[in-house]
Parts: C-alpha cells; structure tokens; sequence
C-alpha cells in the first residue's frame, strides 16, 4: 500500500517537474528562435526538390500522380537529398552538479538541464536527431524525444561526480556535454579522446556556481560534497582563496586545451549569468559545426 | 566583606576569578568550531595545506571579550553592593530601638526619613532583629517587636506639629523598654536642652547612632506689618552658604479657590541665619491671605499663618458735628483716630457715601438721629456683620433717641437728659470703672486708677439691659452696652469719645477695649499674656507637622495666657484661634525663636542621609555580562566567516535583532491634530496618567474593560481608551476621565489645573478612585485619600453629599443600589443635590433637575473590576466565587450607569416630567 502511494506521488512529483523543465527550455529555445531568422537549414524529409521522368526501377508508388497527368510521360517526385544530423548530449546528472550557494540561483543540475533541453529543442526544430549518450535514448526526432530526452535529463545519480559516458557515439555526430568538469580530468580526456577517435566533436560547456568561481570563505571550516564522499578540513579558508583560484584556472585551462585538441569547442557558463547568452553559444557551436 | 568600598553578598565566590587564567590557556588552545559547508568545489582543495600548521587560534581580544564576560558573571553572581551599610548599630543583633524627634523639623524630608527607616526596618527584618519605636513627639508605651510588623505600620507614621518639650522627653525615658539595647536615633536636626539627658540614658543602654537628613532646616517667622508692607523672616538652622528661599502667599480666589496670591524671595546671605523680604499688598488682596509659605518646604515651620495682626480693619468715622474751627483736641473724632490709626484703615465722608464701600466698623460719636434711608442702609449693613460702634455725647442725651422705644440702631433705651457726676456744679466722685464681669469681651483687662468718668447717658432700666452691659461703673450704672443685630452688633459707649465727659478716651485702657471689641484688631505687637489673661480661644484651623490646614473646631479650647506663652504640644496646636471676633494665629515659630542646628558629642556616630545609597550591583554586572556575550557572538560570527556567505542574512538578523533589543520603543509623537481625531471620532474614554505603570496599565485594562461592555450591552460603542497627560493632552474630547489616586503622583501643575477646571465647567466628569476602600472608610485619613485631597484642592469641585438612592445615577440604565467596584464601599460621592429639591408626590424621587455631577468620589478601585485582558477575560479576581462575580457585574452595572449619565445627563431624571408630557398631549 505504502509503496504505491509513494511511487505515485514520486511520479506525480516527477511529472510534475518534466513540464516544468520543458517549459522553461521551450520559453528559452524560443529567445532563441526570435532572433534567429532566416534559418537556412532546410527541414528534413518533406521538401520538394525536383520532379523528373520516371525511370526504369523506379516504384510505382513513387510516380506523382498529378503532375504525370498533365503530361504524356510519368514523372517521379525527388525529395530533397537530406542528411540529418545526430547530436547526442551529456548531461553531468552527479550529486556535485545539485549545488547552488544562494536560494536565489539556481543549481547546476538545474541550469545544466534547461540548457541541454533547450538546445535539444531547438535542433530538432532545426531538423536533427537529439539523443543522449550511452544506449538509453538514441538521437530520434520530433516531440517525443522532447519528452523523453526531459525524462531522462531529470534523473539524478547519487555519485558525488560523474564521468562523461562517452558510449554509444554514432561516428561522426555532434556531442555536448554539459558539467561542472570539477572530476578528475583525464576522464574527461579519455571521452573527449574517444570521440575525436570516432570524428565527433562538439562542445563542452562548463557549468559553475559563482562561489565556486570565487571562493568567498574564510575561518575554521570544513568543506565537503555533495554527497558527503570528499571531505576537506582547512583552519584559514581564507589562505586557500589564492591556491584553489590557480587550480580552478589550471582546471579551465586544461579543458581548453583538450578542446582545441580534439576540435571541440569549450565555454565556461556561471549560474549567476544569463542561460540565453550560453544557449546562444550552443547554438552557434552547433551551428558552425555543420557548416 | 567590602573590597574598594563594594561590599559582597558571597565573598569567596570571587576565588573562582583565579579560574580565569586557566580558562584563558584553555580557549586559547581551542580553536573556533569549523563550519561545515557542502562545496562541489572541494576536490580542487584536496591535497591543500593550511600555510599555519598550527591550529587557528581565538584572537586575544576575542579571549578578553570573554574573559570579561566570564569576569562580570562571577562579580556579578558574588552578590556586589555599592556603598554597603555597615559598621553602625544597623549592623549588630541585639534589639534595636528607633528614636525619632518626629517634629515639623523633619517634616519637610519625611519621607526620605521614612524611606532610610523602612531600609533599616527592612535590614533588621533580615538581621530577625526585634524593633521598637519611640516618637518624642508622642511618646507611647513600646516593647520590642519584628521589625516587619513595625514596617506595616510606617505608613501611618507622621510628624506632630511640635517639638518635644521636657514633659514628653521625660515621658519618653520613662517609657524606654527593659533591658540593653542599641537605639537609632532620627534627629530633626534642631538643638534642644532635652537631648543631652536622653541621649545620656540611651548610651547607658546601649550604643546610640543618629540619623540626621542634612537637608537645610527652614522656617518662616510670623508676618509682621511694617510701613504698610507685610514683612516676612525666614529663618534657617544651617548657616553655610548663599540661598535664595521663595515664599508664598497662599489665599483663595474671588471665586473661593486656593490660589498663590503672592510670591516674595527672600536672599540668605552667606552665614545669615535670617532672610527678610517685604511683600506690598492692597488690602482687598491681603485680606484673603490664609497663610505663608516657604516654597518646597513642606512643614509646619515654614508655614506661617497670619491673624488679626495682618488684617487692617476699616473704619468709618462719623461725628455728630464736625467743628472744624474749634481746637483739634475737643474733635469728638480726635482720640478715636489716633487709638486706631495704628492699626486701622480709617474711612472719612457722609454715611450713604461710606456704607457701600463695606467697612467692617462705622464709628457714629455722638450722632443722635440719622435718615430713614440711611438707617435701613445701616441695618442691611449691620445684618451681614457690621459693628456699629456709638459715642454719647451731648447731642445724643439732648435727643429722644431711643427714649420711650428701643431704637434699633441703639442697644438700650435711654433717660432723657443723662447725668453728671463730680463736676464743679454736682456733687459726688467722679466715678470710676467696675472690674469687667467674665461674660464680658474686656475680661481681664487692668483698669486704670485714673480712668474717671464725669458725665454719661443713662440706659433706662429694663428686663434685657443686664445682659447688654458689658462695662460699667463702680456704682452700677452702664458704661458700654452692646446689642447683637443679625450678624452684627452695636455698641454703644455711654461717654463721650473725646476726653470731656471721661478721661477713658485718654487712657491706654480705651485702646485696649477697643482691641477687644475687634475694631483695633492687632497693632503691630503681639498681645502678652496679660493681655489676653481669661480670655478662650477655641481653635479654628490647625496646622499639621507638613503645613496644610485642617479643621480644628474638634479641639478643646485653649486658654489665652497659654495660648501666648505655652510651648506647642498636643494641647496647643499650632494654627489659628478664634475668641469672639478676634482671630490669633500661634505659629510653630515666634518672632523671637531661632533654628540651631543640634551638635552631637563626638563620640556619636552621626550618618546622613546624603549618604550614600546601598546600590545592590549584581543586576548590572549580569546585564554587562550578557551583552559581552552578545557582543562575542557577533565578533565569533564574523571570525569564523558566518556574517559574509550563504546564510549570512540570517545571522546579521540575528546580531540586528540583538543590537536593536534594548533599543526604547520610540514613543509615538502624534500629532495634536491626531489626537484629536483619534480622541474625537467615537466616544473615547480617558484615564489621567499617574506616573505608576502598573496602575495606568490597570486603568487602561478597566476602561477597555467597560468599553467592551458597553459595546455589547448598550448603544454606546466607545473606541478604545486614552491615556491622558494633564500637562500636554487636551482634556475636552472626553466625556469622562478615570483618575485613580495614588500617594506618588505629582501634582499638576497650575496650567493644567485651569485646563481641569475649565474641563469640570464645561461638563466634563472625574471619576476620582482613592482604591482603596477595603482599609480607609472615606474621610479617614489613608495615604490615598489625603492624596486626593491635596490634588483636588486647587479644583472648583461644588458641593459634595454622599450619593443619595433617588440620584440619576441608580437608572440610568440598570436600576441600581449599590456601586460596587473591587471593593464594596457605599462611601461614593457626588455633587449635593440643591437644597430646593422636592419630591414629588406620587414619584418615587426628588424632582431634581441637576447638571451632570462633575465628579465622582470613590475609593472602590472600579478599574480592577472592570478590568478585562484581550481575551475578554477579568484580571482581578474579586471577592469569592458566585457573590464576587456578582459583585463584578454589578460593578459593570455601575459602569454602564455612570456613561450612560455622562452622556444623557439627566435624561432620565426628566422622565418624571413623563405624566404631565402626556397629559399635555392629549392622551
């Protein structure tokens, strides 16, 4: 008894998160859209292209009724040649990413999620196939995967960090991969590593709260994660302020570099910023990636 | 134990200070508690050191903060005293004996001394040390009993308007309990040949401390009148330095209120022990002058009341035949003036001309008839009070005034022709003067070998002529008749008031008689003992030790020597006698006495009360405590990075709420325009604020109480009640104000008792509540209704009779008998209803078509009963179970009556009018 009644309210508390994370990245897909006009990617599958004279092999099916009617000769309707692209996203979904220092920011996770969403909305829109890496959602198209990929994207794991799952990469598509990259970076290095060996690139968008940007501490205090895992005792916050900054850049740096390594793109996003300005990047990244 | 003049309740508590070395190492050794913080960030700092390997530690002014708290905390709980008493009689444990002198000396800082005494009663209390109390002033049996049954009696303690003279220091000795004791002895401060031997007997007992308050000893000597000037002396015991002293001439106004009607400073030079000033009054003015008094100087001593020797008659002088060409000497007028221009205002001009100017004597000499109209001019003058005083004199025997019919404006009939003895044509003596009866005004007085009379009128015999006579001639014969017309008399001297018919004019007797007759009324010294010999006076007002004035037609009067040369006792209370017309003050200082202040022997232990007071320390040092703890948690917060960060608003809450805590609510400063309309847009009721919180917080719950209740029980729907400051609120938007009385209330100043009085004229109403009706019954003196005397003086309050079972008061809503507070006292005052009122027939009540009585008078504590909390709940209990509840509703009762006659006054009084309505309308 118990347990159905908690599970349906967890679901109830689950559903009701979903249109609320596809609500805020459809209103953020579409600051986006607004000003993008004159999109110049053609939408896949529906398009006419050219009509030409029926040629052996071709199916019957194929002939266009209507306009071999108004000649002698049977024409096939082409369809313009598509090639959809496939994005597949990665979203830190680790308990590091649930972290917010203010009750006025949001968290990672959260940013983290709306970001990923709302880029997915807007390439399928575009046309592509959105998907998530690993093998639980391929990149599909259309409003369902919207759902699913929010489903998904909603799921939180209870490790204090998580390692990019750089499986499941169809070769040659575009990845991104949303965290705070605050793990041991040559996991990150192994992903970005295998992709580039697969020929997928993409970009990686850094996620970080503003007090992990700045370190605002001081005294006797104990740091620990998320989860509870990493702990760290110091006496003098205040005296790490300067060391934790230089391993904070050295940390961005790095990022950086694997990037540009592997042609993938890096962009360090804080919570306290505007998520339009780093959707709008995405875009863009996604953008140039095709052309 | 006194450490640096603080004395400690627990001493070695104070050991626990040498901890605090120990407690330094040991927080100084422990670092600050770390803040545990949740920190995605943290895998970057893994591997960190801390530059400082040794542990953060607390900074020093952080340690002192708390060292100091630590410090205040164990100062504060070992109990310090600041100025401990100690090291007298106060502090041993045998019996203690209180003296005090209890004269007007110590009147004017009585209550300080009580205060000193209560302190020491309180002491001795806790020392469970046996007390007794002996006042020289009135010295009573005594025996030793706890000091805190002698405390409840303080209250009632009070000063005697005397000091103590030999017969009452002996009574006292005599009275000292059994047995050694220490005695405490609350000196007045005043030098007296008494002490020495008293204070010989108390050391043989025991050890003696003397209390003397300090404060400078002032006294007032009777005004005198020099020059057409009042002058007055203040006197003063301690001599040291220059002192202004103002002095006051109190008096009632025209319309009869007590008002200053003079004020006169009068400077102490330094080492001058008598300061004078002169005060130049009109007579009108100086008429109503009841007494003098030294401003802030509440005692006997300082209030000087003025008699006769103040007061300037006038005279109107009239002779039969002004011969202004003859010599001045034969001026029937010429002995009269120069007897009474000492002490007289003298009136000149025709009788119709001086009668409306009211002079309190019209002197005729030798006037035989007058007017029709200036007769009834002179009996309508004479039935309010005026003394008629006639000469004879040749016209008079020549006339046939009063010959065959009393003349009223004569007090016998009269022969025709008079007499004549011993002149060269007759035969006889001269005749000289019979001794004065004792029924007469003159008895007591010398008379003179050489007062001769040679001629005279003679009265003609008659039944009521024996009683008239109130001097005569050694034969027989009338020389002074009187007759007594309304409030008036006449009196008529059977001789001439030149020297032609009688050598009486010449002598020193005719102005004594005068004096006696009241028409000399007091040269400018004051009468001896012989002169007043056989005289009574009965007291009329008496002073009490703290100067006011009470009713003294209870006492037993008071022979005339000793009126002049005894000392003040019980017997012979200062203040003002009254034989017949005469008035004579005796005050508690002479025009001779000084004020020498006492000097003890050195071997007396003399405290002050400028001393200063034991301050009990312990309630500061925890308070700097708490708020050095209050400051560490600021300084630990912002140490350890609390008061920036996540949660940050929370703690600076936290230290905000802290700081702002003993922050004083700033009081609402509306404005008057406010006020106004607060106080004006529904009925509000007011209570005046008396200065004690508690109190006005229980008039306050009172009045809300019965607003509550008439909100729900009447049409009247009140908002809620006003606190009302006499000094700076309007008074005029109340219907009715609640004043309860309390001992320690100021007084109101003189503006805000106009503003009173204007507010009782224009209808408004006082409750007065003495609250205290459970232990005074109204007229005896409790703390409270003396209060409420003092305060009620200066108001123009109408006559007063307790509050009668037909008054409006008993239906104007609920019909009611009683009037009932938290006390059940019927002692409820209200103004007297006229004297004219009838019942009606057939009506159950006076038809009384009154005003609104401007105040009631009670001491039923209404506001207790009527008091309710929030909740609609009572917060006094009152009496016991159903009947206290009763009574609580019955007071409620009274409550709704009382506003309901505020607002409908007689509303309900002119439903007797109700029949005659109807009859008129036809039905």
């Amino acid at each position: 008894m118990t347990t159905v009644t908690t599970l349906r309210q967890r679901a109830e508390e689950e559903a009701g998160r979903l249109p609320a994370l596809l609500a805020r990245a459809e209103h953020l897909a579409g600051t986006v859209l607004l000003g993008e006009h004159g999109r110049r990617r053609a939408g896949l599958g529906d398009d006419f292209w050219q009509y030409r004279p029926m040629q052996h092999g071709d199916a019957l099916r194929d002939i266009d009724w209507r306009r071999s009617a108004r000649s002698d000769t049977q024409f096939v309707r082409e369809r313009e040649w598509q090639i959809a692209q496939s994005v597949i996203l990665w979203v830190d979904q680790a308990a590091s990413m649930r972290f917010a220092s203010d009750a006025n920011l949001s968290t990672k996770a959260d940013r983290a999620r709306t970001l990923a969403l709302a880029s997915a909305i807007l390439l399928i829109r575009g046309g592509e196939r959105v998907g998530l890496t690993g093998f639980d959602l391929p990149p599909r198209r259309g409003q369902a995967q919207i759902s699913r990929l929010a489903e998904l994207l909603s799921v939180d794991t209870p490790d204090d960090y998580s390692e990019p799952e750089a499986r499941g990469m169809i070769p040659q598509s575009r990845a991104i991969f949303f965290s705070d990259f605050l793990n041991d970076p040559t996991v990150v290095e192994a992903a970005l590593t295998k992709a580039a060996d697969r020929g997928v690139r993409g970009a990686l968008v850094q996620i970080l709260d503003p007090s992990e940007e700045l370190f605002p501490f001081d005294g006797r205090t104990i740091f620990q994660s998320m989860g509870g895992g990493v702990v760290h005792e110091t006496l003098k916050a205040g005296d790490l302020r300067a060391r934790y900054l230089d391993r904070l850049a050295e940390r961005k740096d790095r990022l950086e570099q694997l990037s540009r390594l592997t042609g993938w793109q890096y962009l360090c996003h804080h919570t306290g910023d505007s998520a339009q300005s780093a959707l709008l990047w995405i875009y863009r990244a996604m953008d140039g990636a095709h052309r | 134990m006194t450490l640096f003049g603080i004395g400690f309740a627990t001493p070695w508590l104070l050991l626990t200070l040498l901890a605090l070395p120990i407690l330094w190492l040991i927080l100084r050794a422990v670092p600050p508690a770390p803040i545990r913080r949740m920190f995605p960030g943290v895998v970057l700092l893994l591997g960190l050191k801390d530059d400082d390997q040794v542990s953060d530690r607390t900074p020093w002014w952080l340690l002192l903060l708390r060292m100091l708290a630590v410090a205040a905390l164990i100062v504060g709980l070992s109990g310090p005293i600041l100025n401990p008493e100690d090291e007298d009689v106060t502090a041993r444990n045998g019996p203690l004996l209180v003296v005090m002198d209890g004269s007007w000396a110590s009147a004017a800082s009585w209550r300080a001394r009580t205060q000193a005494l209560d302190g020491l009663l309180a002491q001795a209390a806790r020392d469970d040390r046996r007390v007794a109390l002996l006042k020289l002033t009135a010295p009573e049996p005594t025996s030793f009993q706890t000091a805190d049954d002698l405390r409840t009696r303080l209250v009632g303690l009070t000063p005697e308007p005397w000091e103590p003279d030999a017969d009452q220091v002996d009574r006292a000795a005599s009275l000292l309990p059994e047995g050694a004791f220490d005695t405490y002895w609350m000196s007045d401060g005043l030098d007296r040949d008494t002490r020495s031997a008293l204070l010989d007997t108390l050391q043989d007992r025991g050890t003696v401390t003397v209390f003397e308050a300090g404060q400078t000893i002032l006294g007032l000597a009777p005004a005198r009148f020099e020059e057409g000037n009042i002058v007055l002396t203040a006197r003063r015991a301690q001599t040291a330095s220059a002192r202004d002293v103002t002095i006051l001439a109190q008096g009632r106004d025209p319309s009869g209120n007590p008002t200053v009607l003079a004020r006169a400073t009068a400077a102490f030079e330094p080492e001058a022990a008598t300061a004078e000033t002169a005060l130049s009054l009109p007579s009108e003015l100086r008429a109503r002058i009841t007494r003098f008094e030294i401003e802030g100087n509440r005692s006997a001593g300082a209030t000087t009341l003025p008699d006769d020797s103040l007061r300037r008659r006038e005279v109107a002088l009239m002779a039969g035949l002004e011969d202004r060409e003859g010599l001045e000497l034969l001026s029937p007028l010429h002995y009269l003036e120069k007897a009474l221009e000492p002490s007289a205002d003298l009136l000149d001009g025709s009788l119709m001309d001086m009668i409306p100017a009211n002079p309190d004597v019209i002197a005729l000499a030798d006037v035989a008839t007058l007017g029709a109209a200036e007769e009834e001019a002179l009996l309508d003058w004479l039935e309010e009070g005026g003394i008629l005083l006639r000469f004879a004199g040749p016209r008079l025997a020549a006339s046939d005034v009063s010959r065959d019919r009393e003349d009223p404006l004569m007090p016998v009939r009269l022969r025709a022709g008079g007499r004549s003895v011993g002149g060269a044509m007759s035969w006889g003596e001269p005749k000289s003067l019979a001794e004065f009866g004792e029924d007469s005004p003159f008895f007591g007085l010398d008379i003179p070998e050489d007062v001769t009379v040679t001629a005279q009128v003679m009265a003609q015999p008659d039944p009521a002529l024996a009683d008239r006579v109130i001097a005569q001639l050694t034969d027989g014969t009338p020389l002074v008749t009187r007759k007594s017309v309304g409030q008036g008399q006449i009196i008529l001297f059977h001789v001439t008031a030149n020297a032609e018919w009688s050598s009486l004019p010449l002598s020193g007797l005719f102005v004594s008689m005068m004096e006696r007759l009241a028409i000399a009324a007091g040269n400018a010294a004051q009468p001896s003992a012989e002169d007043l010999a056989g005289t009574i006076w009965r007291p009329n007002v008496v002073l009490d030790a703290f100067g006011s004035l009470s009713d003294g037609s209870t006492l037993a009067g008071v022979a005339g020597e000793d009126l002049v040369d005894a000392s003040l006792g019980p017997d012979l209370r200062p203040g003002l006698y009254q034989s017949q017309d005469r008035a004579l003050a005796r005050n508690v200082l002479s025009a001779e006495s000084t004020l020498t202040p006492v000097s003890w022997p050195d071997d007396i232990n003399v405290e002050g009360l400028d001393r200063s007071e034991e301050t009990p320390l312990a309630g500061w040092l925890l308070a700097l405590a708490i708020a050095l703890l209050l400051a560490d948690i600021l300084a630990s917060l912002l140490l350890s990075g609390r008061l920036s960060g996540p949660r940050a608003t929370t703690a600076a809450g936290i230290v905000l709420a802290a700081l702002l805590m003993p922050v004083q609510p700033a009081q609402a400063q509306s404005t008057e325009d406010a006020f106004a309309l607060a106080a004006t847009a529904e009925v509000t009721f007011a209570h005046v604020v008396t200065g004690d919180e508690t109190l006005d917080e229980v008039a306050h719950a009172g009045l809300v109480g019965l607003s509550e209740t008439l909100f729900f029980r009447t049409s009247v729907e009140p908002a809620d009640p006003v606190a009302v400051n006499l000094e700076t609120d309007e008074l005029a938007f109340f219907p009715f104000l609640y004043w309860p009385i309390t001992p320690d209330q100021p007084t109101p100043s003189d503006e805000a008792y106009s503003k009173l009085n204007t507010y009782l004229r224009s209808g408004g109403m006082i409750l007065f509540d003495t609250r205290d009706a459970d232990i005074a019954n109204f007229g005896t003196g409790s703390p409270n209704g003396r209060k409420l005397q003092q305060l009620a003086a200066p108001l123009d309050i109408p006559p007063l009779e307790p509050i009668p079972e037909d008054h409006v008061l008993t239906r104007t809503f609920y019909l009611l008998q009683d009037f009932p507070g938290r006390y059940n006292s019927h002692d409820v005052w209200v103004e007297a209803a006229p004297p004219d009122a009838e019942q009606v027939d057939g009506m159950p009540f006076r038809n009384l078509n009154d005003n609104v009585t401007p105040v009631i008078i009670g001491g039923n504590d209404w506001a207790a009963a009527w008091a309710m909390d929030a909740r609609g709940d009572p917060l006094y209990p009152i009496g016991r179970g159903y009947s206290g509840e009763r009574q609580r509703e019955i007071a409620y009762r009274f409550g709704v009556n009382l506003v309901m006659h505020v607002l409908t006054g007689n509303y309900k009084s002119d439903q007797v009018h109700v029949p005659a309505l109807l009859d008129r309308l036809g039905q």
